[in-house]
């Protein structure tokens, strides 16, 4: 059923008692051409663009939990493309231009809401970074201001302008740029998928990869053994632990990052800001409660849950841009595990097994590139040759010591 | 979290800095057919469940490096010795 304003008042009327569900349950066929592991937001993505864009149609996507149980699910719902390198923000533009056509496409109301995201600096030697990075995103013809202090001001007259330490002096603002109503991402690309016939499986974990003389055969799952032509992994936080079945080691490590809600308020912050001084980012939910988050709590982990010291510090930044966030109160926090590539840039790559491909290392900012990474990991699968916004994120860049390191920070994944 | 530094005591997590696998071994070699072994060092993990045994700095503390071993599953911290001492025993 296409969602209009007519399917709206038509099912009013008859007191939303026939409205059917959004996709199938299907069980598993004993075999496809395509599976994709993992049904979250680009797994969901990546089989909505393969039925779409390619006309594929005998695919199936493998959940081991329910559909957008991962990080599609937990994630800050922001998006952007305020990237630097050359290799990595047309891919970002790809995504937000994907964005902004997103609902139309998929007939599912997304909330995409263009609010702005706004990067504060507090020293001359940031603000030369951002200009450094507006007009590197300019080049790339994506949107970008830089800001004084009086402009931020006029934005936000309620941060801390003057404070000792860390003054505001200024920011980088993308007005493309804004937040997703993360759930509705994954449903409405599940929608679509399975509406041009792909089986979306949930409650079906892979347990085992078969290959046969190199090349992919099929997966071994908790309901039984499936057969594939192509095997597309798309398990971020869990990429090595699915990798290691086709016994790949990825340059990938998986760390938790901690995010948080607060009670309820009046509208109170219309965009998202960055705090430049420490990491800290905020943006106000339709609800009205405050979405946070900074930091990776910085030590290997699985557990979706940090440690106490990082509430903490992440609390601490937010006083210091914001003083009246020291009298709201804090609702929820939460950890997701991370795929932390060693240069902080993901990977979508085929493998050195044959019809095995790679999606992975997203690090913390796999929630933006959710349509540009079922895009072009789609268009990998079906052609056989990387996207061309894509061709940067190829697994082998660490051999060759090309990597997309943005921050500069060299292999070391806590840090990224 | 709490770690047992072998110095200092039982001390919280913020007191530390953690730099990660201390599984991997430095190639000694400068030679370019030792390419494979470096790659190995610097770049692939095998980012386990469960256990795992990492290099962690007491930077808050006794600004010592250890050796610990922990669970990345459920944040349990098994040991934690010096890496001096780690060293002599292998």
């Amino acid at each position: 059923m296409k969602y209009s304003i007519f399917s709206l008042l038509r099912n009013s009327f008859s007191g939303h008692k026939n409205w059917q569900p959004a996709w199938r349950n299907p069980d598993p066929k004993p075999e496809y051409d395509i599976i994709i592991v993992g049904g979250g937001g680009h797994g969901l993505a990546t089989a909505y663009y393969l039925a779409k864009e390619h006309g594929l149609k005998n695919i199936a996507v493998l959940e081991k939990s329910w559909l957008g149980s991962g990080n599609i699910g937990r994630n800050t719902t922001i998006i952007r493309s305020n990237y630097l390198l050359p290799g990595n923000n047309p891919f970002y533009e790809l995504s937000m231009k994907l964005w902004e056509g997103l609902e139309q496409d998929f007939n599912f109301n997304a909330m995409v809401s263009q609010r702005g995201v706004l990067n504060l600096c507090h020293t001359d030697a940031q603000r030369d970074a951002f200009a450094r990075r507006g007009n590197g995103m300019r080049i790339d013809g994506v949107d970008a201001e830089l800001l004084d202090a009086h402009a931020v001001r006029e934005m936000y007259p309620y941060f801390d302008f003057e404070n000792p330490r860390f003054p505001i002096k200024g920011g980088l603002l993308q007005r493309r740029g804004g937040t997703v109503r993360h759930d509705a991402v994954a449903w409405g690309f599940a929608r679509g998928a399975d509406m041009r016939g792909v089986d979306v499986i949930q409650g079906c974990e892979v347990q085992g990869i078969d290959i046969e003389n190199g090349k992919v055969v099929g997966v071994q799952t908790s309901r039984g053994a499936i057969k594939c032509k192509k095997l597309a992994l798309c398990a971020a936080g869990h990429s090595s632990e699915v990798a290691s079945m086709a016994g790949l080691k990825l340059p990938i490590e998986s760390h938790v990052l901690q995010a948080f809600v607060s009670e309820g308020l009046k509208p109170f912050i219309d965009g998202v800001v960055t705090f430049g001084a420490g990491h800290f980012y905020v943006s106000q939910s339709d609800k009205g409660g405050l979405v946070f988050g900074g930091d990776l709590d910085g030590y290997n982990s699985y557990a979706r849950r940090g440690n106490l010291p990082m509430v903490e510090h992440v609390v601490e930044a937010g006083v210091a841009m914001i003083p009246a966030l020291s009298r709201i109160r804090t609702l929820r926090s939460w950890g997701g595990v991370m795929d932390m590539s060693m240069d902080g840039s993901p990977i979508i790559d085929k493998t050195s097994v044959h019809g095995l491909y790679l999606n992975a290392g997203w690090c913390y900012g796999g929630f933006k590139a959710t349509p540009a990474s079922g895009f072009c990991y789609a268009h990998l699968i079906a052609k056989d040759e990387p996207h061309e916004v894509a061709t940067a994120y190829r697994l082998d860049r660490f051999r060759r010591g090309l990597v997309l390191d943005e921050k500069g920070q060299g292999a070391t994944p806590n840090l990224h | 979290m709490l770690i047992p530094c072998p110095h200092c005591g039982t001390r919280p997590v913020e007191e530390f800095t953690f730099l990660g696998d201390a599984t991997v071994t430095r190639p000694t070699s400068l030679e370019p057919s030792s390419m494979d072994a470096w790659m190995d060092y610097v770049y692939l993990r095998d980012n386990p469940r469960g256990d795992y045994t990492e290099y962690v700095h007491h930077s808050g503390g006794c600004r010592a490096w250890l050796v610990v071993k922990r669970n990345t599953d459920t944040h349990e911290v098994d040991s934690a010795v010096a890496t001096k001492t780690m060293k002599a025993k292998t």
